[in-house]
């Protein structure tokens, strides 16, 4: 008891820009006060400088320690805090596939969808959409039936691809076309997680992503 | 029926990342059927069937479930067998963090460096890499002989796969990469690391390396030539 009040008093800080979701999402499952300080690119933005952003930032800071990495943050939060809303299955073969899943995302759709919010010629968006489609219908199967991709319950891998759903309104802009219409299931889990207290305080409105993608192809030189 | 049939690493000797889970295996004295597979010339349907998403060793097979990844192996390793022989990840969550940090750093430098066609370019990315890294094995070991502290742990693995393949990049390029002049605490740490008991009789040595490289090319020149 006395450990967890003690957890509690802790500072958690934490510095992101709003498009990335993860962190926030474990944060307030856990129910955790944090401070969310942003950190808005204000460099030149070239597209590399873009891809910098994304690796520099989010940093939880925890009693002045700094964790890098939105899903190695994710794991810490679920770690420390383990006495409530799990994160990680306890099984470790169930471990083991949600890692290897919200890699999966991390290496799949992250690439994908860069390529159609980022692309600069059009073959380049529709290389982006098929590659999509393609790694989404993959994660419905992994899906299947279930609510979440934890199970019943919303956990690590539910977190590792909300924070791209996010980007869904995006990629359909960009990439001319309807993820529902591809992977039904996959929105009916996305709508279902928003539902989530912890989801739907942070959830952006959809045109809100658009907007940034328009804003920073207008400042990368893309049109 | 066989109690060592029931753990199978579909791998090669030659795959560093097959070694990070050997390496794990052996810390956990974990008794195994390592599989050989040629990964070189084609991909095998046992393993196409047991890694659909990747088609990739290595590939754990536990009590028929597989679990693939390198890295993702390695803690289902040390999770499964929790209690037998030493932790692989540190204890505190803190450190966890850290260490699975720089294996994933580890990983995407390499992933970048393949990339490069240049041998400059390579050479750069390594050497970036390699200063890092003595950073992080400075912060990690606190003094200490591994990563991980007293004893091998997770990153010491995720690193220590690589260095009979840094010698042969040495040998072919003919220039020093892990230099001791500039990296110091890498370099004591690969000695003490290539002659611990866990690393010894996995970890193949350079002259094993190249004879398989010149195979390998050997193999994938005779495949092109069969194609045309």
């Amino acid at each position: 008891m006395s450990s967890s009040i003690k957890k509690m008093a802790e500072k958690v800080t934490l510095l992101s820009f709003w498009p990335s979701m993860f962190c926030v999402f474990a944060l307030e499952e856990k129910g955790l006060s944090y401070e969310y300080r942003e950190d808005l690119p204000n460099k030149t933005p070239l597209l590399t400088e873009m891809n910098s952003i994304h690796k520099k930032i989010p940093i939880l800071i925890h009693n002045g320690k700094p964790i890098c990495e939105s899903l190695i943050i994710v794991e810490y939060i679920d770690d420390v805090w383990s006495d409530r809303a799990q994160l990680l299955p306890s099984d470790p073969y169930e471990k083991a596939q949600a890692r290897f899943w919200a890699d999966f995302v991390d290496k799949k759709v992250y690439g994908a969808g860069g390529k159609i919010t980022w692309h600069r010629y059009k073959h380049e968006a529709a290389e982006g959409k098929k590659e999509l489609i393609e790694n989404l219908k993959v994660l419905e199967g992994v899906l299947g039936d279930k609510s979440y991709f934890g199970g019943e319950t919303f956990g690590y891998l539910d977190i590792a691809l909300l924070g791209f759903y996010m980007w869904f309104p995006a990629y359909e802009t960009f990439g001319s076309f309807s993820i529902e219409a591809e992977c039904p299931k996959l929105i009916a889990w996305g709508r279902r997680c928003s539902q989530r207290e912890s989801v739907s305080k942070c959830l952006a409105e959809p045109n809100k992503m658009v907007d940034v993608v328009v804003r920073f192809r207008r400042m990368f030189g893309l049109k | 029926m066989a109690k060592s049939a029931s753990v199978q690493l579909l791998g090669s000797w030659a795959s560093p990342f097959s070694n990070r889970v050997q390496l794990a295996l052996k810390l956990k004295s974990v008794e195994y059927e390592l599989v050989e597979e040629a990964f070189y010339v084609s991909k095998s349907d046992r393993l196409v069937k047991a890694n659909p998403v990747y088609q990739k060793i290595p590939v754990l097979i536990h009590d028929e479930k597989p679990v693939c990844e390198s890295l993702v192996i390695v803690e289902y390793i040390d999770e499964a067998w929790t209690g037998k022989g030493p932790s692989i990840l540190p204890s505190d969550p803190y450190e966890r963090a850290i260490a699975r940090f720089w294996a994933g750093y580890i990983d995407e430098k390499l992933e970048t460096a393949s990339g490069d066609e240049e041998k400059f370019a390579v050479v750069g990315k390594v050497l970036e890499g390699f200063a890092l890294l003595e950073e992080a094995f400075a912060k990690c070991s606190k003094g200490k002989a591994f990563f991980g502290g007293d004893e091998v742990g997770y990153l010491d693995i995720a690193l220590g796969c690589f260095l009979g393949w840094v010698k042969v990049a040495e040998i072919i390029g003919g220039g020093k990469l892990l230099d001791e002049s500039k990296f110091p605490g890498l370099a004591g740490w690969a000695e003490r690391f290539l002659s611990h008991d866990v690393a010894k009789d996995i970890l193949p040595d350079a002259l094993k390396i190249l004879e398989f490289f010149g195979k390998v090319q050997a193999a994938r020149a005779a495949a092109t030539t069969a194609a045309e």
